[in-house]
This record gives structure tokens, C-alpha cells and sequence, in this order.
């Protein structure tokens, strides 16, 4: 165990001394002033005879496991509570905080803070978010044994924690979060599917005010990785519907579709409203259709070229559609009435020539359903031939979407 | 043919649909331990400790209703918010005593597999360790879900009593009258009676598992009114079925002759009237009530307990990810278990321990309700209404003192 090395537990109630080595009091709490430094603790508040003091992190001369804080400055100011602190007994211990590296939802059971030395004055820094038990045994004994026989207690026991700099504080409330310089950039670059997982386990209150701050984007592919429709729907009631509409315009047509058709009517009109024009009427068009049919669970990124389109036409359309490609495996032809003649498997365009006429590489045959197909029927196709994409037309064989692979294994995952 | 069963399965369809969390926690409160007390009073006192319903099913309503709505408004389970309020050490103290008072009502609910099975002479050596393993493994291999819809119906098992209850014809007049007048008697056996039942019906783990049943469905503040409604029906319904129990008990058996129930075979004789499904009709409700709660309480346990002390929870993680978890989760069925087969471990004084040790922390835990559902900044607007605070802090006096009661009665 360093020196340095000093737990929250441990500086709670060490009696603080003034010049003379009188004892003011003991310390009650430790504050943090994001703004101004992420990670100095910029106060300790020190429980007096009569009333709480606030020591500055440059009125204290030396800190010690052993022998308390001895202060360079008697001039305290009386505390009073400021929005732009952080009080680590108050605000952090005990509450539940995200592990951006360990992707999970922790709660808090100590904070540990190296002891440094910076113009004369000891400063505190806080290193590590404790979890695990090491650390629960440390808050039982607090107080009731000497510090010095806890830390030789805890000693067998693997220490667990969570760098102070991977953690990240989740603040429901909007103007204490900027206040306190609380951001969640930091989940904004984990992988859509593990920020859902670590919103799944949050309160209500707190999944809004992630979603309410992330980047638009970031939050629909995570909002589409939320696995319960109806956790997808409160979240998306509970944001303003500008935000709201952000999300879902990002969102790919069949996913924001049906989760507006999980929302109240009036909940999804206000969001509809909000949407541009392009990205509305897509939506709008798929809500017609009912959720449980080929209409409900296509969506309309594909790409249709015309019956006597080349392989240089297709590469030319691609190149003009590039959002799509992430996820596109299949071309479609369509006649002059934009009727669905044939289907062309992506891969075949590698190996022919620039100038081949796109009908000759058309799959041989080309399975197509109706947009009032019953769900299990379209499930039955994709298993029966092995599909990765299946197309949807309307009554007059036009082309309307496509149905994709990852679509089916959600219906198939929610049963 | 094939229009009949799609109609049954329109029913059943519907039948889950406005089940909740309220409606699970009613039917698992009626567990063995239920159905023994409620078959115990009918069949020493008869019609008298009918008025008691009433009372305890408003005390339920109220315990029940405070913690659904703490948990459709903040979104978090009871020992979530003792542990963010109250912080670690209370946490700790809590969860020790909560693991303790579950582990016995887990021995009682394997106990109760035993002895419905017993009836028909199928050793407690055989059933109570393949129940132990179905247990572990229902919830372990994550097909709990399923199985619960078939408890659920199974449990119209308590249909039974209602029909033996009228075809054992009791003396309705009387079961009315006492119904509503109160029969105080100074008789330690009565009183005793009295607050087994209260403790029974209302039980710690209750408060832990509704709380984390509402927020696991995600029902909002918004939706609460049509929540709140389902968890006060389920409330009566306990309690209606309670007065079934009772009914029939004192109808079968008192009437021929008052006695205390010495086993598992005299209190099927309730269900007399079905002549010789009797015993298999009780056999099959008592280990459907055993099982049920035997799946329900280890695991929410777990829940609370690694929530509260903020370690990985969930059936969705492997064991490695939550070991804690986990291994409190076995070790709670492995000991409830393992109790119940050790020869001559005195079974039925440690199912009445349980039942003190229920009893005595409940009002700590109530009070730690009553302190949480009043805070403004968790409940906003949904904080308790005076009116309704007074209540609450009766009920738990009353508790209280009928813990101490209880206690002093034991003792003695």
C-alpha cells in the first residue's frame, strides 16, 4: 500500500489543524469543481463546532494518513452549497456510474485519491472509482477501526476499480450536467449495442439525459439495439420531439417505422411533424402497413436499376448511394412500370465485365412476396431458400423495400 | 375442433395479458406457508379469525402500493434506493438480515415440497433434491420465463378451495358475521394465530421483489394508474382467497370437531368434497404454492441483494460475469434445500422462526419505505399525502407490536 495513497472512507472525519495546531474540526466531505480542474479535489468541507467550513485546495500544507491535515491558511470561508461542485460523499458515493472501458453500470463503494505535493501545499487527486469488495469492507469498518488496521485488513483482498478517467458520471438533471462539466462524449464511442446495454440498466430519468446529449446518430443505432420496444418507446416519448425526430431520421426507415407504431398516436405525430419531408414520407409509407406483415417489416434502402442497365451503371448507382452500402447485398431490376423483373446477387458485378448487360446476371430464380405477406410466411422463405434479402412489391408487382436477414432474426429473437 | 382450442388460446392470450407484478406477487404470498396458516386457523377457531382479513388486506394494499409506485416513478428497486439514500452500511445490515429471513422461508417452501409429495409416500429424500435441481436449473438455463406462465395457471388450484367452500355448506350467517366483528381473545394460541397470519401474508421479500417486478416491466409513472389498480386486485385476491381456506377448513374440519392440524393430510381434508381427489387436489396446490415461491424467492434474493451492493446481477450473464450472484443464488436453494433433509432438524420451529424473523424486519424496512416514498427530490409530485402518511405509520406501529407480541408469546 503507497503512501500517497489516500481512500475517500479514510479522509472522511481526519481532523483538519489550523497554524497553531488547534483542531478545527474534521473533514465532512471533498468536492470536486469540474469546470475548473476534472480531477483536483478543489475543497474539503470541514464540520466546525457550529457550522460547516470550506477549505481551498491551496489553504491545506500537508495531508497525512496518520497525523490529519495541517492547513498554510486560517482565513475559511463559511461552506454553502454551489451548483458547480461536486460533493464526492453526497454526489458520487453510493450512486451508480458507467465504466466506459468495461462497458457496465457500476456503483460506487469508495473513491481513492493520490496524495501530491505542487507549490508548498498538499493537493489531492482523484485516481480511481472503487467497486468490489475490497472496498465494501473498507465502508463497513469506517469509523469504527483505525485506518491503518483497515488497510492491512483489505490487504488480501484484489483491489477493483475503475480509472477516474474512464468513469463517467450520468446527471439526469440539464443544467447541474453543465454545470458540473459532466459530458458523456466518452459513450458516444462505444459500440452502439453495449451503450444499449448500459442504458437498459439505468432509471428512466437517466437514459433520457443520455440520449438527450449524445450525438444524434450515435443514439439511433443505439436506440435500435435497445432490445424492448417499449423501453424504445418510453425513451423516445420522454425526449422533445425536435430531438426526438433528429433520431429518428437517422434511423433506417423500417426501424423508425416500427418504433413510431409503438408510440401513442399523438406521441408519434408530434415526432412525425418534427421530421424532413424525404425521411417522413418513407416512414409515413411503411407505417401503413400492418406491423405483421411483409409491408411492416421491409424498409425501402435498396437500389432498382432499369431492365437494360450495364455493370458500369450499377458501380455509377452504388457510388450515388453510398449510405446504403453497409448493408446491401442485392440489386434490383425493374421495367418501365417499375415492376420487379429480376434480382442480382452484389458479388456477381466482381466478376463480369464493365459493359455486361446486368439481365444476364440475374439470379436464376427470384423469390418475391406481396406486402400483405404474412409475417411466419416470409420467415418460412428465408429459411427454406436461404435468403439474405428478399424484395417486396405492392398489388402491381412494383417493387415497395426489402426485407433483410437481420430483420427476420429480430422477429425470430422476440418470439 | 380446431376453433375451440383457438378460442382457449384467445383466453389464455388475455389471461396473461393483464397479469403484472402485482398479480404474480398476490399468488405467490399464498405459498405453502400461506396455505398451512390460513388451514391452521380454520380448522382451530372456525369462523373467528375471519375479521382479520379485512384489516390485513388493507395493510397489503398499503405496503404493496407504496413500493409499485416507488418503482414505476424512479425506475429503481427498494435496495437501490435504500443504498443511494441511506448508504453502504445500512445496505449491508439490511441485506445480511434480508438473506437471512429468506433462507428460511426457502427451507419452508422445500419443506412444503416435501410434505405434498409425502402424501403420497414419495420420500422427501427423492423429491426434495430433484426439486432443489429443477429449481437451480429453471432459472440457470434461462427457461424460468415459460414456466412461470404454467405456475401462473397452475395456481388455479386455489379455484378448489372457493368450490369446497361452498359445497362443504358452511354456516354462511356466521362466516358474515365474523367477517366484520372483531373476536379479541386472550388466549396465547389465538393471538398467535392472529399475527401468523399478518405475518404471512405480509412478507419482506414482497416489498424487495414487487418493486424490482414493476421497474423490470418498465411501467412509467404515466402508466402507474393502471398499475396500481392491478396490484389491489391482486391484493383482495390474496385475501379472498385466504377466506376460502378458512371457509372451507372450518366448514370440513372444525364443524366435525376443532382441533390443531397435525399434518399435511388433515389440512386436505378441506377439500373433502372431492371425495377422493382430495388428497391429490391439495398435493398438487400445495407443491405448485412450494415450487412457485421456491423459484421466486432465491432469486429475487440475489437480486436485491447484488443490487443494493452494486455487483453483477442478471440471468442474462454467465456465471463468470456475476459469480456473487450466482453463488448466492445456489447457495440459497442448496441450504433451503439441504435443511429440510437433515433427520430430526426441527422443521416446523424454524418454519415459525422464519416467520418472527419476517416479522421483525418488516417494520424496518416499511420505515425505510415511508422515509423514501416522502423525499421530493425521487418522488416529485408522487410523494406520500399526509392522510396517507398517518396510515402508514399506524400500520407500522401496528406491525411492530405485533411482532413484539409474537416474540414475547414465543419466548414464553
Amino acid at each position: 500500500m503507497t503512501e500517497n495513497l489516500l481512500f475517500f472512507t479514510e479522509l472522511l472525519s481526519m481532523p483538519v489543524f489550523d497554524l497553531k495546531d488547534r483542531r478545527l474540526g474534521r473533514v465532512k466531505d471533498a468536492a470536486l469543481v469540474p469546470l475548473v480542474h476534472a480531477s483536483r479535489i478543489d475543497r474539503l468541507l470541514v464540520g466546525g463546532e457550529y457550522s460547516w467550513l470550506t477549505v481551498r485546495y491551496d489553504q491545506v500544507r500537508s495531508i497525512s494518513i496518520d497525523r490529519g491535515i495541517h492547513l498554510s491558511d486560517e482565513v475559511l470561508v463559511p461552506y454553502h452549497d454551489d451548483e458547480y461542485m461536486m460533493r464526492i460523499g453526497r454526489d458520487l458515493l453510493d450512486q451508480q456510474i458507467i465504466d466506459v472501458t468495461g462497458r457496465k453500470v457500476v456503483r460506487v463503494n469508495d473513491v481513492s485519491m493520490a496524495i501530491g505535493h505542487e507549490g508548498g501545499h498538499d493537493i489531492l487527486m482523484v485516481r480511481d472509482v472503487d467497486i468490489g469488495v475490497r472496498s465494501i469492507l473498507r465502508r463497513l469498518f469506517q469509523g469504527m477501526l483505525p485506518r491503518r488496521w483497515i488497510r492491512s485488513l483489505q490487504q488480501p483482498i484484489p483491489p477493483k476499480s475503475i480509472s477516474w478517467d474512464f468513469a463517467n458520471v450520468v446527471e439526469p438533471d440539464p443544467l447541474r450536467r453543465l454545470r458540473l462539466n459532466i459530458s458523456y462524449a466518452k459513450l458516444e464511442e462505444m459500440h452502439p449495442a453495449d451503450l444499449a446495454d448500459i442504458v437498459e440498466e439505468l432509471a428512466p430519468a437517466e437514459r433520457e439525459a443520455i440520449f438527450e446529449t449524445i450525438d444524434s446518430e450515435v443514439a439511433a443505432d443505439a436506440l435500435s439495439e435497445v432490445e424492448d420496444p417499449k423501453m424504445q418507446a418510453s425513451i423516445l416519448e420522454a425526449l422533445e420531439p425536435e430531438k426526438a425526430a433528429d433520431i429518428i431520421e437517422e434511423m433506417a426507415p423500417d426501424e423508425a417505422a416500427d418504433l413510431l407504431s409503438e408510440l401513442e398516436e399523438e406521441a408519434s405525430e408530434e415526432i412525425l411533424e418534427e421530421m424532413d419531408t424525404p425521411d417522413k414520407t418513407e416512414v409515413e409509407e411503411l407505417l401503413e402497413f400492418e406491423e405483421d406483415t411483409a409491408g411492416g417489416m421491409m424498409n425501402t434502402e435498396f437500389v432498382a436499376l432499369h431492365e437494360n442497365a450495364n455493370v458500369g451503371d450499377a458501380i455509377a448507382a452504388l457510388k450515388g448511394n453510398e449510405d446504403l452500402l453497409d448493408g446491401l447485398n442485392t440489386l434490383f431490376l425493374v421495367d418501365e412500370e417499375e415492376k420487379l423483373s429480376a434480382a442480382i446477387p452484389l458479388a456477381r458485378l466482381f466478376v463480369a465485365a464493365g459493359d455486361a448487360r446486368l439481365k444476364d446476371l440475374a439470379a436464376e430464380t427470384m423469390i418475391q412476396v406481396r406486402v400483405d405477406e404474412k409475417q411466419h410466411r416470409v420467415t418460412e422463405l428465408f429459411d427454406k431458400y436461404n435468403l439474405l434479402t428478399l424484395p417486396v412489391v405492392d398489388e402491381d408487382s412494383k417493387l415497395a423495400g426489402v426485407i433483410t436477414a437481420d430483420d427476420i432474426i429480430s422477429v425470430l429473437r422476440q418470439k | 375442433m380446431r376453433q375451440v382450442l383457438s378460442r382457449f388460446r384467445y383466453h389464455l392470450a388475455v389471461f396473461f395479458a393483464v397479469i403484472g407484478p402485482g398479480f404474480i406477487t398476490a399468488v405467490v404470498d399464498n405459498d405453502s406457508g400461506g396455505i398451512y396458516t390460513y388451514s391452521a386457523a380454520g380448522s382451530q377457531f372456525g369462523y373467528l379469525p375471519l375479521w382479520t382479513l379485512l384489516p390485513i388486506t388493507l395493510l397489503l394494499v398499503i405496503t404493496q402500493e407504496m413500493c409499485s409506485r416507488m418503482g414505476a416513478v424512479t425506475g429503481k428497486g427498494l435496495s437501490d434506493l435504500i443504498r443511494e439514500e441511506f448508504g453502504l452500511r445500512i445496505t449491508f445490515l439490511m441485506m445480511a438480515f434480508l438473506v437471512l429471513v429468506n433462507l428460511t422461508n426457502v427451507m419452508s417452501e422445500f419443506a412444503g415440497v416435501a410434505s405434498s409429495l409425502e402424501l403420497f409416500h414419495i420420500s422427501r429424500y427423492i423429491t426434495v433434491p430433484l426439486a432443489a435441481i429443477a429449481v437451480w436449473l429453471l432459472v440457470v438455463q434461462g427457461t424460468y420465463e415459460s414456466v412461470e406462465k404454467i405456475f401462473l395457471f397452475a395456481c388455479v388450484f386455489y379455484v378448489t378451495y372457493v368450490i369446497s367452500g361452498f359445497l362443504v355448506k358452511p354456516d354462511w350467517k356466521e362466516a358474515a358475521i365474523y367477517s366484520v366483528r372483531p373476536v379479541l381473545m386472550l388466549e396465547p394460541s389465538y393471538i398467535y394465530m392472529v399475527i401468523g397470519m399478518v405475518g404471512t401474508t405480509i412478507a419482506p421479500w414482497m416489498q424487495f421483489y414487487l418493486q424490482a417486478a414493476v421497474v423490470e416491466k418498465g411501467i412509467t409513472a404515466k402508466e402507474y394508474a393502471e398499475s396500481r389498480i392491478e396490484v389491489i386486485v391482486g391484493c383482495f385476491m390474496t385475501s379472498v382467497i385466504a377466506f376460502f381456506i378458512i371457509v372451507a377448513c372450518a366448514g370440513a374440519i372444525w364443524s366435525v370437531k376443532p382441533r390443531e392440524l397435525q399434518d399435511a393430510a388433515e389440512a386436505a381434508q378441506a377439500l373433502k368434497p372431492f371425495g377422493q381427489y382430495a388428497f391429490l387436489l391439495f398435493s398438487a396446490g400445495l407443491f405448485n404454492a412450494s415450487i412457485f415461491a421456491a423459484c421466486i424467492l432465491p432469486l429475487s434474493t440475489a437480486y436485491t441483494v447484488c443490487e443494493g451492493m452494486g455487483f453483477e446481477s442478471g440471468v442474462s450473464k454467465r456465471i463468470r460475469e456475476a459469480p456473487i450472484f450466482y453463488s448466492l443464488y445456489t447457495l440459497l436453494i442448496v441450504v433451503g434445500a439441504g435443511v429440510v433433509l437433515i433427520p430430526q432438524f426441527p422443521l416446523v420451529r424454524m418454519i415459525l422462526w422464519s416467520q418472527v424473523l419476517n416479522g421483525m424486519l418488516l417494520p424496518f424496512i416499511l420505515i425505510f419505505m415511508i422515509l423514501l416514498i416522502n423525499k421530493r427530490d425521487l418522488m416529485g409530485e408522487w410523494i406520500n399525502p399526509r392522510w396517507f402518511n398517518v396510515v402508514s405509520w399506524v400500520t407500522v406501529v401496528l406491525i411492530i407490536g405485533l411482532t413484539l407480541a409474537y416474540v414475547g408469546i414465543l419466548l414464553h
